[in-house]
């Protein structure tokens, strides 16, 4: 076996009052794909910001290359050979793609010619490199006008510029959809096969089966097991990160609401009619009736957020008509939305959903008390048991109403986001990517969740990336493709296999 | 995961009020030290004089600049125009006393001040159309109306200074009420209201929200827009009710120089106060400290005999000191910790 280029040894890091990590070992051998496995605040990001020097270590020692290594921050991590890219692209979306790849570092004129940064070098040089990783982007081009999955690969080719031999990847595929991520996965077998160590950070299981040689899985800030991704069955994976057996996610079939789904009969509790915005979503249909949950499924781009945001009134479309339970309505915003009962969790939790220097009681409390006006506030009390009731139903942790809801963890903060909205009883509510980037227990426990708030006549309309999640969970799934509304599969036509076809054909038996 | 909540030392700590009060403390003791008789109160004709409260009455209408301010930028807003809405509202209200029929009639004076006020709003829900309805940059938004604002209040005035002897006009500058300056009642008042509403209501709280996360707030139902217009109609009015005061305590409207760099300063009292240029978190009481500090700063210069050419490098470096001890890394050497910022529990 060869010299690891990266050992960690009991590494401690503690924040006030939470022990992060707790004698943490982690080894990277060059040449590797590693996978680092865990659920929301097991210590993934943690034990990176160690490497890395974001944090000082409390205890532990890190070498690299046999030597041991204390860096000050990222930079001297990166001097180092250890280049990061982050889940959030940290590039200047203004400067072009050859400037952003060689940022700090453009070759530069002779000094008897002034010392000034060499254009023509630049581009030549982030051509060659472009080049080597077969990725067809103009040098020229400004970076913030390429998708993220562009923008993401750019950085990942200022990171091979670095000549480094680590390279971290912190949740690179959670924007990207499959054709990106395959793009994705093709540059890092390059970068294996040249020696480059990987280390892969991600929630998609099946993108480490894909991609991944070994996996260190971590549970609550402690080691749980490095392993061969060959020789570990997908369950037993789940059941380490988990820490129990996840009986929950094999058992989320839940009894369709045959009785209403599709019946014309039951007045819908949101009816859309060739409602569509210009450069956003061509003009759709869209029902949602009392009880039942309503997916949509299409790629990323095919305006599947773009079409709930009509029905929610966050942006204004320019055709088509809403009926909320038979009656017309045009929404002027989306106050006029949350009084009508409509309640929407953002795609973007971090940016559109929480309010991260509010407490968690503030937070769940929001809408709620936004829809009530400003002139009755909700009584401290009466917030104090809505809080203190949804905490614990959603198993919100921890269990603290007055922490700050930036210190939580990703699915604690969606739970929230959800209390926010299930304390103003909505009759209809529009889930976009409520799973995304979160752990599979609370992942499970928002899918068990929205099966329930179904089965008591809440209307659901379900977005999601993962087509599985989609299918299992609705009782109709609405195809999107390119802006379009494709078609719409009743549960019993509805399988994965259906909906991918749908998305490819474009046609199908529109509702 | 263990708790997050700090404890009470470290609440304290972090309290954003415990740095200025002390600020202000030690101002006040360096005055008493210097002038022995500082804290010393007077009762003539049962009105208070006094040292104090004199910080307190010239230190009124910054104070309520400042008030008004501290809303705005709560909502991620700044406010430049104030200094020239001081000067308009005085403007208005002198220019409509000296020419009225009867100027030295109560009725005059106050059909004078509803004049002025009535105006300051206009101004403020002019601010507030370019921020919240247009989506123009705060700065350049409220900049339009601080380099407009002299020159319309040159207009009403005619470039004159225009001087009034109206007994009841005279009584908001230089009057006394239950036996405190008018000024300082007034300015008390506004505090205790804004105070009670922020804290009975839910403004407070939809404030911070939109002031730390404007879209998420929306979508959330909030009416953001409506808050960050109501944050700059409601600085307008607290700029005119200090125009008013400011005009009455000279009985005079000078179109010029009235409230010239008050906004600084009220933005200085606001950054003093505790609340972040970024938004979000805000605190009332941290501004009135720092408005009674920058006012209890200039006394200082004076009674302490500080030459008048060294008097600006005095005050810059008391507010330097203030600021270097408020500034997180600063307060993480003087606690030798990393921080705290970036040791937030894990992502």
């Amino acid at each position: 076996m060869p010299e690891p280029v990266v050992a960690m040894r009991g590494i401690e890091i503690g924040f006030p009052g939470v022990k992060a990590l707790d004698g943490v070992d982690f080894r990277l051998l060059p040449g590797e794909v590693h996978a680092l496995m865990g659920e929301n605040g097991a210590g993934k990001s943690t034990l990176i910001k160690a490497l890395t020097g974001v944090y000082g270590l409390d205890g532990g020692t890190v070498t690299v290359r046999g030597e041991p290594a204390v860096f000050s921050g990222p930079a001297a991590a990166q001097a180092a050979g250890i280049a990061t890219v982050y889940q959030e692209v940290n590039l200047c979306p203004n400067l072009s793609v050859a400037e952003n790849i060689l940022l700090g570092r453009e070759p530069r004129r002779p000094v008897w010619q002034g010392g000034r940064i060499d254009r023509r070098g630049v581009r030549r040089r982030a051509g060659e490199l472009l080049a080597r990783l077969r990725l067809d982007v103009d040098p020229d081009s400004a970076l913030g006008e390429h998708p993220l999955a562009v923008q993401q690969l750019v950085a990942i080719a200022r990171a091979v510029d670095l000549e480094a031999d680590v390279l971290i990847l912190d949740e690179p595929t959670s924007s990207l959809d499959a054709t990106e991520v395959a793009e994705l996965f093709r540059i890092v077998r390059g970068l294996r096969a040249d020696g480059v160590a990987v280390l892969f950070v991600s929630h998609f299981i099946d993108q480490v089966y894909e991609i991944a040689d070994r996996v260190t899985i971590l549970r609550n800030g402690r080691l749980v097991g490095e392993h061969l991704v060959a020789e570990l069955p997908r369950l037993d994976m789940v059941a380490k990160m988990v820490g129990h057996e996840l009986a929950v996610l094999a058992d989320l079939d839940r009894e369709p609401a045959a009785e209403v789904a599709g019946d014309p009969t039951v007045t819908p509790v949101l009816a859309a009619r060739g409602i569509g915005r210009g450069g956003a979503i061509e003009p759709a249909d869209l029902d949602v009736r009392p009880g039942e949950v309503v997916g949509l499924a299409g790629l990323l781009g095919s305006g599947r957020t773009e079409l709930v945001r009509l029905l929610f009134g966050a942006d204004r479309p320019d055709a088509g008509s809403l009926q909320v339970r038979g009656r017309p309505v045009r929404l002027r915003g989306p106050h006029a939305a949350v009084a009508e009962g409509i309640a929407f969790c953002s795609e973007d939790r971090k940016g559109e959903g929480v309010v991260g220097d509010l407490t968690v009681r503030d937070n769940i409390v929001l809408a709620l008390q936004a829809r009530r006006g400003w002139a009755r506030r909700i009584p401290r009390r009466t917030a104090d048991e809505l809080v203190a009731r949804w905490i614990s139903a959603l198993d919100i942790r921890p269990a603290d109403p007055d922490a700050l809801l930036r210190n939580l963890s990703g699915g604690n903060q969606q739970k929230c986001l959800l209390a926010r909205w299930l304390i103003t009883e909505p009759r209809l509510l529009i889930l976009d990517e409520p799973t995304r980037g979160i752990d599979v227990g609370a992942k499970a426990q928002i899918q068990q969740l929205v099966a329930e708030l179904a089965g008591d006549g809440l209307g659901v309309v379900f977005v999601s990336a993962e087509l599985e999640e989609v299918v299992r969970l609705s009782d109709r799934v609405a195809v999107l493709r390119d802006r379009r509304k494709v078609g719409e599969l009743p549960r019993a036509d509805a399988s994965v296999g259906r909906v991918m076809e749908l998305i490819a054909s474009g046609g199908g038996h529109l509702a | 995961m263990g708790t997050l909540r700090e404890s009470l030392g470290e609440r304290l700590r972090r309290s954003p009020l415990v740095l200025p009060a002390a600020a202000l403390l030690v101002l006040l003791l360096v005055n008493v030290v210097v002038t022995p008789g500082f804290l010393a109160l007077r009762v003539v004709d049962g009105h208070l004089f006094g040292s104090v409260v004199d910080i307190l009455k010239n230190g009124a209408p910054t104070a309520l600049i400042a008030l008004g301010m501290t809303l705005v930028v709560a909502t991620r807003g700044i406010d430049l125009s104030v200094g020239a809405t001081v000067a308009i509202a005085g403007s208005v209200a002198c220019t409509w006393i000296a020419g009225a029929s009867d100027p030295t009639d109560p009725g005059t004076a106050l059909v004078g001040i509803v004049l002025a006020l009535g105006l300051a709003l206009v101004l403020g829900a002019w601010n507030g159309l370019l921020v919240a309805a247009f989506g123009i940059q705060p700065i350049i938004a409220t900049l339009v109306l601080m380099t407009a604002g002299r020159g319309l209040a040159m207009l009403i005035t005619d470039g004159q200074i225009i001087t009034v002897a109206n007994p009841l006009f005279a009584e908001l500058g230089g009057g006394f009420l239950l036996g405190l300056p008018v000024a300082v009642v007034v300015a008390a008042v506004m505090f205790a209201a804004v105070a009670l509403l922020t804290r009975r209501t839910a403004l407070g709280l939809l404030i911070e929200s939109v002031g730390v996360n404007p879209t998420a707030s929306r979508l959330s139902g909030v009416r953001a827009r409506g808050i960050v217009w109501g944050g700059y109609v409601f600085a307008a009015l607290c700029a005119g009710v200090a125009g008013l005061m400011i005009s009455s305590n000279v009985t005079a409207a000078d179109a010029n120089n009235a409230g010239l760099w008050i906004e600084l300063d009220a933005i200085l009292a606001v950054v003093i106060g505790g609340t972040l240029l970024t938004g979000g978190r805000y605190s009332i009481g941290g501004t009135l400290l720092g408005a009674l500090i920058l006012q209890t700063l200039t006394t200082t210069v004076y009674t302490a005999g500080i030459p008048p050419e060294v008097s600006l490098v005095f005050k810059a470096a008391v507010i330097i000191v203030v600021f270097l001890l408020q500034a997180e890394k600063v307060r993480a050497l003087l606690h030798r910790r990393r921080p705290v910022g970036e040791r937030v529990a894990t992502p």
